[in-house]
């Protein structure tokens, strides 16, 4: 089919068998160039990248200061604590945008054109969670650089910060599929926003992001202590502060498990949620 | 080459569950000969664009069954998307990529090889009049220039099946005649194509066959010839000065043996077998009963006059006035919301 004079009969046969070919690479290609596409239309909203950038930065600063000197934690200083806490409710938050990215895909008609497009399925929303993690790393980037500065250390050693740092992006990979499905469900962008945060809220602020769960009534301290976040933040601080009397090793094991679990059931429901989205 | 048929639909049905249920599509079949274009032309809610999405493998029919180059759309929806371009109202491009990022965008995903993405969506640009924006995003265009890379991003891997829906809906004049060149110059390549329109002009003049849906069904086929001639061969035209006027001569016309008149305002029209002749009669007639006339004109019947004894309404006022009827269209579309009509041609510089 590269000629000017088009021959449908022969063009039809050469691209079948080329089909039955490679499908696998083809997805991943097809990934990867839905990737490029997303992360080149952050690049186009600067002021969205500026934006997004200052709220995590503003949470280091203001529960540094603000709280720094009220909240005392066994064996380690308020801003270590607090930085794990950061992260994750950073890419909590962060993966709204996922969902309010597909939601607008959809709804202005982009998603109508790929699906007349011999691409993988899977690519759609393969791309968008990828770029989203592209993305976090940035962002845990920034966090970390401004934490630094602020008197954030890390007390085991670098590979340790290295693993806590993949295991808050493997969660923030593993949830954003769910939030896909938020936004392929919805009607509109602006709903896909609406809709995410009675997810979000209770999940990171229920949570030990901030401050320790012990000061919780305890009906909250037993939904606080076991739901998916606080086990990621207190794995995060097993991995960088090394054991606590608040956190230990068998949270690393928990919030990886979580991670999986999240990954193996959403990622299929999003995809067939995107095949069945009109 | 053989003529043979490039795109087939039999009896398809689609009806939306919604509230109310909407019969979308009530049994069409069409058929598109290989290097043709049939025009499938109708109002707001015709069906039109369900026909299109189920024929492009976005949506699959309730019944009936459909095939693109001799694959099923539905069982072979991977090879057809291999060898179909799709276009339509509206504009379906990344407003943040550049004109030229979404052409490589659409070719990368319709698994060209690399080098050859490189080479045709420059090619596509310049033949499309956009390399001087080829490097703006897409949120700068006008309205016609987003339809005109709407449209090249369709043919990147050089399709042999194109379906347009309505490619010029909305666009002005000069955009419109500029977006017909483009498509009358692939026809001459052996493009099949799959045009839907609310325009009569644009199917008269683009169209080897038309298809009229009206209401999810097939009211009419042929050539435009065809269907011209099962009117009449010659629409006369009398303009009187006034309405009422108007009246009165369309009554006495009637009493005197022609076939039935339209009356359209201050204009009454006669499609008949001998213009000439009739039209010195009428006018004798009109004269004799006191009746004077302003304008007289001879004309071969439009599509519009085949739409109107058809439907008994017009296309293009239907069209509009859309909203009522268009409830089966905002159907059709209703997961788009207003932020999916294209505005057109924002004119920005």
């Amino acid at each position: 089919m590269t000629t000017t004079t088009l021959t449908p009969d022969t063009g039809a046969e050469g691209v079948a068998g080329a089909a039955s070919l490679g499908r696998l690479r083809w997805a991943v290609a097809d990934s990867l160039t839905m990737t490029w596409r997303n992360l080149i239309n952050y690049t186009r909203i600067p002021d969205a990248i500026f934006f997004s950038s200052v709220q995590p930065v503003m949470f280091v600063l203001l529960f540094r200061y603000v709280f720094g000197g009220a909240i005392h934690i066994p064996g380690t200083s308020y801003v270590n604590y607090l930085i794990a806490g950061v992260y994750v409710q950073t890419v909590m938050f962060g993966s709204v945008s996922t969902s309010v990215g597909l939601a607008e895909d959809l709804h202005k008609g982009l998603i109508e054109r790929f699906r007349a497009l011999p691409m993988a399925r899977s690519a759609v929303l393969a791309g968008r969670t990828a770029a989203d993690s592209v993305r976090n790393v940035g962002v845990l980037t920034l966090i970390t650089v401004v934490g630094y500065l602020v008197g954030f250390r890390v007390e085991t050693n670098l590979g340790h910060f290295l693993l806590g740092f993949l295991l808050v992006l493997f969660f923030a990979y593993s949830m954003s599929w769910g939030f896909a499905i938020i936004g392929l469900s919805v009607s509109n962008s602006e709903t896909a926003q609406l809709a995410a945060f009675p997810v979000l809220l209770p999940l990171t602020f229920a949570s030990s992001a901030f401050v320790p769960v012990a000061a919780m009534p305890g009906w909250l301290q037993a939904f606080a202590v076991n739901q998916p976040v606080s086990q990621v933040i207190d794995a995060t601080r097993q991995l960088m502060l090394g054991p606590s009397p608040l956190w230990s090793a068998s949270n690393v094991w928990v919030a990886l498990a979580w991670s999986v679990g999240f990954l193996v059931v959403l990622a299929p429901l999003a995809v067939l949620r995107y095949r069945r989205a009109a | 080459m053989p003529e043979r048929v490039a795109v087939a639909a039999y009896d398809l049905v689609k009806v939306f569950h919604s509230k109310p249920e909407v019969r979308a599509l009530d049994g069409v079949s069409l058929e598109v000969a290989t290097g043709t274009v049939l025009g499938l032309l109708g109002p707001n809610g015709a069906g039109k664009t369900t026909v299109v999405r189920i024929l492009s493998t976005i949506l699959a029919p309730d019944s009936g069954h459909a095939a693109v180059l001799g694959h099923d759309v539905v069982r072979e929806a991977d090879t057809v998307r291999r060898l179909i371009g799709l276009a339509g109202q509206y504009a379906t491009v990344d407003e943040n990529l550049t004109g030229s990022e979404n052409l490589r965008m659409v070719g990368r995903l319709t698994h060209m090889a690399k080098k050859e993405v490189l080479t045709r969506a420059p090619e596509l640009l310049e033949q499309f009049g956009l390399d001087d924006a080829a490097d703006r995003p897409l949120k700068t265009y006008s309205g016609g220039m987003r339809r005109r890379l709407d449209l090249a991003a369709a043919l990147m891997s050089r399709p042999p099946v194109l379906f347009l829906d309505e490619p010029t809906t909305g666009l002005d004049p000069q955009s419109r005649h500029d977006l017909w060149r483009v498509i009358e110059e692939l026809v001459r390549a052996r493009t099949t194509v799959l045009l839907t329109t609310q325009y009569l002009e644009e199917a008269d003049r683009l169209a080897d066959r038309v298809v009229v849906v009206d209401h999810g069904r097939v009211i009419a086929e042929g050539t435009p010839p065809e269907l011209k001639a099962d009117l009449g061969t010659t629409v006369i035209e009398l303009t009187l000065p006034d309405t009422v006027t108007a009246t009165r001569a369309a009554v006495l016309l009637h009493a005197d043996g022609a076939k039935v008149p339209v009356l359209d305002g201050s204009i009454v029209k006669l499609t008949v077998e001998n213009g000439p002749k009739v039209a010195a009669e009428a006018l004798r007639a009109l004269d004799q009963n006191g009746l004077t006339v302003a304008g007289l004109a001879l004309r071969e019947p439009s599509l519009d006059d085949v739409f109107l004894s058809l439907t008994g309404h017009r296309a293009e006022i239907e069209a509009e006035a859309g909203d009522g009827d268009g409830g089966r269209h905002a159907e059709e579309r209703s997961d788009r919301g207003p932020s999916g009509a294209a505005p057109e041609e924002r004119g920005r510089p």
